[in-house]
């Protein structure tokens, strides 16, 4: 997928084609619009309201309800830092810290090259391996300050 | 129809109400915020709570949600009960200490202050404006959006909305008066708790008052197939 793909009414229509705009899929279509553009371009949101038939209201709420959705375009790499108690009581904060130095952006924001956006969790159940960072669903455990760089440098 | 006892008191109700309705009926008091007979119940405030007798074991139930059946027994006003609630209230007050409704209700339930932290929100997020606008007005301009600690009543995007027809219906029965609504010369303001917007009002043909929001009477001419001309008076002017 490219980068900056510009939204099209297209590729929207076909995700809705696909559940046969059956209102119930609301979930399901946000998920998949979010996989084609990495984000919910507010255009797609009106689509959607059209096509399913359901209230731009509550397209809205449920786009802004669950975490894994995001308004803002994204990076191509989404990197989650763990900071549950297990991986900040094992230096978690240090970890962000040194993302966000290398890439100048606080967690929920995206660099301008739109690369990488950071985020935090609150565990995900692999407490023994943390401090834990994962980046585009790959996990990297007992992670250290000067191994950020490197990790970071893996991507491209 | 099915028989419960609620307070001691053998009650008749219809099947499907819900115990917040049979208690009404009933004259039995229970104090709601999120309540309203017009809209689907939503069970957001939480103040209705009553106890309930399962399998011998009470428990606490919202009442403007949990539906009568025969033989339960129903509590509204024990010792558990009146401590949850006070709880509640006193939560509500620090989210909203300075709202005039929620000062009075507090007061009427004995929660003097509350031990929370104070924050100055005038919305409980009843969500009784969202469903009275989609269920009763039919328009669906406002929804509660965000999650958790950024949870606000607002209008998608928190930008104008192209639907709403500036009725007032959710300032109307939002139970804090969260929502600000005034007409000055031609125009009517809304003002929800995030957002607002501003709405041109229909001049009467006859008197030259101006009374109802364009968009509001179109909206009706258009839902009632009535004549195009059909509000070019005020209702004092109509013959
Ligand atoms: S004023 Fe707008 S938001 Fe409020 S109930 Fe009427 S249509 Fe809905
Ligand atoms: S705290 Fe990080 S995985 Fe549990
Ligand atoms: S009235 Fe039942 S929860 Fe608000």
């Amino acid at each position: 997928m490219k980068a900056r793909d510009k939204p099209t009414g297209q590729k929207v229509k076909s995700i809705l084609d696909r559940y046969q705009r059956d209102s119930g899929m609301l979930v399901s279509v946000l998920q998949d619009v979010q996989a084609e553009y990495n984000y919910l371009p507010k255009k797609s949101l009106a689509q959607v309201s059209q096509g399913l038939d359901v209230p731009l209201t509550q397209v809205y709420s449920v786009a802004t309800f669950f975490k894994a959705f995001s308004l803002k375009p994204r990076g191509r790499h989404i990197i989650n830092v763990c900071l549950g108690t297990a991986c900040h009581v094992r230096g978690a904060v240090g970890i962000r810290e040194e993302i966000e130095r290398e890439l100048d952006i606080k967690p929920g924001e995206t660099t301008k090259d739109f690369k990488y956006t950071m985020e935090t969790v609150n565990c995900v159940g692999a407490c023994a391996l943390g401090p834990i960072v994962i980046i585009d669903g790959k996990y990297s455990g007992q992670m250290k300050t000067d191994k950020v760089k490197p990790l970071l440098e893996s991507y491209d | 129809m099915v028989t419960l006892t609620i307070d001691g008191r053998e009650v008749q109700a219809e099947e499907g109400t819900t115990i917040l309705e049979a208690a009404r009926e009933s004259n039995i008091y229970i104090p709601t915020l999120c309540y309203h007979e017009e809209v689907t119940p939503y069970g957001a405030c939480r103040l209705c709570l009553v106890e309930v007798a399962r399998n011998g074991r009470e428990k606490l139930v919202a009442s403007c949600l949990y539906e009568v059946a025969e033989g339960l027994r129903v509590k509204t006003n024990s010792e558990r009960i009146a401590s949850n609630r006070k709880m509640i209230m006193e939560l509500l007050l620090a989210r909203c200490p300075n709202n005039k409704a929620i000062q009075d209700l507090a007061r009427q339930l004995g929660v003097e202050k509350t031990s929370f932290k104070l924050e100055d929100k005038q919305c409980i997020l009843c969500a009784l404006c969202v469903r009275v606008c989609q269920e009763v007005v039919g328009v669906s301009a406002i929804s509660l959006v965000n999650r958790g600690v950024d949870r606000q009543m607002a209008t998608p995007f928190y930008e104008p909305s192209d639907v709403c027809i500036g009725c007032g219906a959710c300032a109307y029965v939002c139970p804090t008066g969260a929502i600000g609504f005034e007409d000055v010369g031609d125009t009517r303001y809304i003002h929800w708790p995030n957002n607002k917007m501003e709405f041109k009002l229909r001049k009467c043909k006859t008197c030259g008052n101006y009374w109802a929001p364009e968009k509001q009477l179109d909206y009706i001419i258009k839902k009632a197939n009535l004549s195009p001309d059909a509000f070019d008076n005020c209702p004092d002017c109509r013959d």
